[in-house]
């Protein structure tokens, strides 16, 4: 049978809940936007005001007040939003159980099943973007078509409050017609490489031949080439609430920080990935697993970035050999040209921490095996007292000493893969 | 403009997890009596600005939607802020 998909996307999610519960503003152009304090001084999401007057998502704060002077910015309120992405998702899973989220203000719900109960794909997605409207005040983009990436598409294709049906009738008109760069996984990167070989509509894309793109892009040109030909076949994932949203296989834990202030030498910078890996490393261990890879990611105040990955000698989940990984990667990679704006630690290559690690003659196992048991009795302390109460010497006395990595962490937009 | 007005509220708890607002405590004392609940959905006030579960009540004749919010109850206030 053939599968119904729904992608639904709440228009500017962000502003417009920051508009629902703030009448005054709902007539004016609104941004909800970072606190230029903690030099998150960017655009978040905005209202439809805020956009006709040319403002984007990612730009400054001031830069937005110069095209809209007038632009009323809000600090972002994250557990209201929260809430109503939960709420929202109680509302799909009226109509199925699997739905699939991504980021807070988008999900994927098979329905396939249930149409027999509840309608056609349509009928379906006029009874969301209702029942939306009525019990959380906002609107919704839905896009329904027989794989996730043209119900992605759809979604996108008219907005906001409007619903997108691609068919296998009507695919060729509505989707080949787009710009390539409006297909999911083309970004600016991938858009530029295509055109130069004359490819900008998503038509032509699914036209190349797929041994062409294979030879340009690698496998990526096999996925882009079968999502323009609307053969993509992978299935909605279901989603429990009460587990957190990873019970999908983890394939990394990272966590990263835009630093209150510039990183300016390697204290700082170790400062920062000791502090960082605290958290990863935990997350890693309350997980259940031992990593083979360890990844850095750096921001220079340029907003030029890069990431480098190095292997472990062995799997491992202990603070100190990941910091250490990090450590040294980041010395054998940069060399203070630019200070620091932002960094990252993640580590991937996931295995279950019952891996069997071979030995070797010359190093030291023991001192591992007491490493282990301090990072267990650590996490013990830290799960009681919480994850300040005890900090490493190096994150002490300094104005960023107060950043808590594990708690502050917000889930973001799980990739697709 | 009509204001956000949060208000004390008696309600009785049901065994199948239901909420049902029996009295509103005004701030100066009276106490409004909720003859019945004629709807309960969850619901948006686009008035005030708040989401949560509607209760649309019949207090002394007239029709009056009371939300709550968790944790807090609200009303759609007429007076001035």
């Amino acid at each position: 049978m053939e599968r119904i998909i729904l992608h639904s996307d709440m228009n500017s999610f962000y502003a417009n809940v920051e508009c629902l519960y703030h009448p005054e503003i709902r007539d004016l152009p609104v941004a909800v936007g970072g606190n230029p304090e903690k030099r998150h001084g960017i655009i978040l999401a905005k209202n439809q005001k805020a956009k006709e007057a040319g403002v984007k998502t990612g730009e400054v704060l001031w830069q937005a007040r110069g095209k809209c002077p007038d632009l009323v910015i809000r600090a972002p309120n994250y557990q209201l939003y929260l809430r109503f992405s939960r709420l929202a998702r109680k509302i799909y899973n009226r109509y199925s159980d699997q739905v699939e989220p991504f980021g807070l203000d988008e999900a994927w719900l098979d329905v396939t099943n249930s149409a027999r109960i509840h309608g056609n794909g349509l009928v379906i997605a006029e009874k969301i973007s209702r029942d939306i409207q009525e019990e959380l005040g906002i609107t919704v983009s839905i896009g329904v078509s027989w794989n996730k990436i043209f119900a992605k598409f759809g979604s996108d294709y008219k907005k906001p409050n409007a619903i997108t049906v691609i068919t296998r009738d009507n695919y060729p008109q509505i989707v080949w017609q787009q710009e390539v760069g409006d297909l999911l996984y083309v970004g600016p990167a991938t858009k530029k490489k295509l055109l130069k070989y004359g490819i900008v509509t998503i038509g032509q894309l699914a036209e190349t031949s797929v041994d062409f793109l294979v030879l340009q892009f690698g496998k990526m040109g096999a996925v882009l080439w079968r999502f323009a030909n609307g053969l993509d076949d992978s299935s909605v994932k279901s989603f429990d609430e009460h587990y957190n949203g990873n019970e999908r296989i983890l394939k990394s834990i990272g966590n990263s920080i835009t630093t209150p202030r510039d990183l300016k030498d390697l204290k700082d910078v170790k400062f920062i990935i000791y502090m960082l890996t605290e958290s990863v490393a935990m997350r890693l261990r309350e997980t259940g697993c031992y990593c083979l890879t360890v990844a850095i990611h750096v921001r220079n105040k340029e907003l030029h970035s890069f990431t480098r990955q190095q292997k472990l000698a062995k799997p491992s989940d202990l603070t100190r050999e990941i910091a250490e990984a990090a450590i040294a990667l980041f010395e054998n990679n940069y060399d203070f040209s630019s200070d620091i704006r932002s960094m990252g630690v993640r580590v991937t290559d996931l295995v279950p921490d019952s891996t069997p690690i071979q030995l070797d003659l010359f190093g030291n196992e023991e001192l591992r095996v007491r490493q282990a048991r301090l990072d267990e009795t650590v996490d013990e302390l830290r799960k009681r007292f919480g994850n300040l109460a005890l900090r490493r010497a190096v994150t002490i006395g300094d104005q960023m000493s107060g950043l808590d990595p594990k708690k502050d962490h917000i889930i973001h937009p799980i990739g697709y893969f | 403009m009509a204001i956000k007005k949060f208000v004390q509220v008696i309600a009785k708890f049901e065994e199948d997890g239901r909420i049902i607002p029996l009295q509103v405590l005004w701030e100066d004392g009276r106490v409004f009596e909720i003859d019945r609940v004629l709807d309960m959905r969850p619901g948006v006030s686009l008035k005030v600005g708040g989401q949560g579960i509607r209760y649309t009540c019949r207090i002394q004749n007239k029709e009056v939607c009371l939300y709550y919010e968790e944790p807090k109850w609200f009303v759609e206030g007429k007076e001035k802020a």
